[in-house]
């Protein structure tokens, strides 16, 4: 497709290594509270398949294709789509209920910053 | 010339999306910053989505005449398929999560598919390797679609039991063998040799249809227990189809992302297999045994029921409480309830923890989920490992619609399906209560012993409703004493 994009074999297969060492790093010390806010990240995160789906679709030349073009685009939209959609509601539950838990992983909001309250 | 320029910004927006994808899920996998990383993957994804308009400067010379149409049907498809999973997520109930996460998971693999479909049956691949990869991504891809709606159907209470037949694992095996003969016919038909049996687009329908029919027949036997693990499976599978899509579509970001959510799918079904003592090889191949053939007949002893009211009133009285939360409390949206009697409980001086099993609810971490929602704070939530040797100090553990991951026979009755898993120790706590729909067995379908035990009132009726009663109890108490 593009020309500037040209993958041979095994510069793709050394993508995929160290691709798969990276999610395999990323993953490695997730809490478990957050396992399924995970899943459902990474769920959004393969919704990338969306671009593919465009650019089959966009080379279509037959009915077949524009078809089959269109499922995928679909389909992968909604997986992007939705799998944002619901990531950011459980994750926005996070966020409101860090406040008083896990200060000591934030920034210090002690009255040291307000003398004039201590 | 706009070929070329449209070429370099693809090539870019592509580059940073994958960096962004990956930044954005490292952030995820803090609580601190897990807000903010949904965020950056987002706008990742974004950039990456408008940017592929620009294809357009770029299609094949047989696509060109085509090329509004095609315009026309990516805006609609976009627009359709966003809008509606747009919708749907925004509004689904917590409690629906996990089968939310199977269907758009379903989408995903059934779009790796799709493009596998196009690249396959239009003959785009120009080399034998692509040609494998496209195969096989299309065989990841279709398994995971139809694997992630059985998954869905199951969860949703569409189906409602593991479905067995006679000889599934010789069956399924055939099937595999046969797709795999199938696919080394495409390739031969493709690399210019005859197309046996059937011509080309024929064998490659085939193929589709024998990777579908595959997907359903390995997810119907899973037992309902076992879903969080099959679901985490199938985001890999759907991750790896997409990786491999890309590589047959020369992009590397499909590649990364792809493959990047493979490796972390893979990690977290390991870590969730881990934390049930089950092996993934057995979860998804023998599944639970039949249950006709584990031993029937209820344990000794009898099930007590208990007044709401008067379990509220004795935790008021009690010095420490654990409450395991299970899938009961989050079906009738309890969380809330939960947390305002945990709060008469803590100002009366009672000291309560939260215990969390890995697998409770229908997705790991569900319950964490469900009880920040309700603002319980993180330090009162402790996992299997911290908290389990307190359950024999404690006065009262309080089960709140879990079952299974209560249930003493995983650790003594080796016919028993459960045995092995790591179980929280609720029955080792001085009174155990067990807040419940009615009597009946678990979602595993599993008799509990515990409720039968000596030291273990039942008390029967919808969570949320319950802890209603409760919280009007120990309320009613304060007023008294006033």
């Amino acid at each position: 497709m593009n020309a500037l994009l040209g993958v041979n074999d095994f510069t793709g297969l050394y993508i995929f290594m160290l691709a798969a060492v990276a999610g395999w790093v990323i993953i490695g010390n997730v809490p478990a509270i957050l396992h399924t806010p995970l899943m459902s990240g990474s769920n959004f995160v393969h919704g990338i398949v969306v671009v593919g789906g465009l650019y089959a679709l966009l080379n279509a030349s037959t009915v077949l294709e524009q078809a089959i073009g269109f499922t995928a685009v679909l389909l992968g939209a909604g997986n992007a789509a939705g799998g944002y959609a619901v990531t950011v509601r459980m994750l926005a539950m996070f966020k409101s209920s860090d406040a008083k838990p896990i200060r000591k992983n934030k920034h210090h909001r002690t009255p040291a910053k307000h003398p004039k309250t201590a | 010339m706009f070929s070329i320029i449209a070429q370099i910004i693809i090539a870019t927006t592509g580059f940073i999306a994958a960096l962004l994808l990956m930044y954005g899920l490292k952030r995820m996998s803090s609580p601190a910053t897990a807000a903010s990383g949904i965020r950056v993957a987002g706008a990742g994804l974004l950039v990456a989505v408008i940017a592929s308009f620009l294809y357009v400067f770029d299609v094949s010379a047989a696509a060109k005449p085509h090329l509004l149409v095609n315009i026309g049907l990516a805006v609609l498809a976009l627009a359709i398929g966003g809008s509606i999973a747009w919708r749907v997520g925004k509004t689904v109930k917590m409690t629906a999560m996990p089968q939310m996460v199977a269907i758009y998971n379903g989408m995903g693999g059934g779009a790796a598919g799709a493009i596998a479909a196009v690249e396959l049956y239009g003959s785009h691949t120009s080399s034998t390797t692509q040609l494998v990869m496209a195969l096989l991504g299309a065989l990841i891809g279709a398994i995971s679609l139809s694997g992630s709606l059985i998954a869905w159907a199951k969860l949703q209470g569409v189906l409602k039991r593991p479905l067995h037949f006679a000889a599934q694992q010789l069956v399924n095996a055939a099937i595999a063998l046969v797709l795999v003969a199938t696919g080394a016919l495409v390739v031969i038909a493709v690399a210019g040799g005859p197309a046996l049996f059937l011509p080309l687009p024929g064998l490659i329908s085939l193929f589709f249809g024998l990777a579908l029919v595959l997907g359903i027949l390995a997810t119907l036997p899973i037992g309902g227990a076992d879903m969080p693990v099959v679901i985490s499976v199938y985001n890999a599978c759907t991750g790896i189809a997409v990786g491999l899509e890309g590589y047959v579509l020369q992009n590397p970001a499909l590649m990364i992302a792809g493959m990047v959510v493979g490796a972390a799918g893979t990690l977290l079904t390991m870590l969730m297999a881990k934390a049930m003592n089950r092996s993934i090889a057995r979860v998804l191949f023998k599944a639970y045994g039949p249950p006709a053939k584990h031993k029937a007949g209820a344990p000794a002893g009898t099930e007590k029921p208990c007044a709401p009211a008067d379990a509220g009133i004795f935790m008021r009285y009690a010095h420490s409480v654990i409450i395991v939360p299970g899938y009961g409390l989050a079906v009738s949206q309890g969380q809330q309830k939960l947390y305002d009697f945990v709060k008469l409980l803590i100002a009366a001086g009672v000291s309560v923890k939260f215990a969390i099993h890995p697998v409770a609810g229908r997705m790991p971490g569900q319950m964490d989920v469900l009880l920040a929602e309700a603002g319980v704070p993180y330090d009162m939530i402790f996992q299997l490992a911290d908290i389990n040797d307190q359950f024999a100090a404690a006065d009262v553990a309080l089960v709140i619609g879990a079952n299974d991951v209560v249930n003493p026979a995983a650790r003594t009755d080796k016919t028993s399906p459960v045995y092995g898993m790591p179980i929280l120790n609720a029955d080792q706590a001085k009174k155990c209560y067990v807040v419940k729909r009615g009597q009946g067995k678990g979602y595993a379908g599993i008799v509990n012993a515990l409720f039968y035990a000596p030291h273990t009132e039942m008390v029967y009726g919808d969570a949320s409703a319950v802890l209603t009663q409760m919280i009007e109890a120990v309320r009613g108490l304060g007023a008294a004493a006033a």
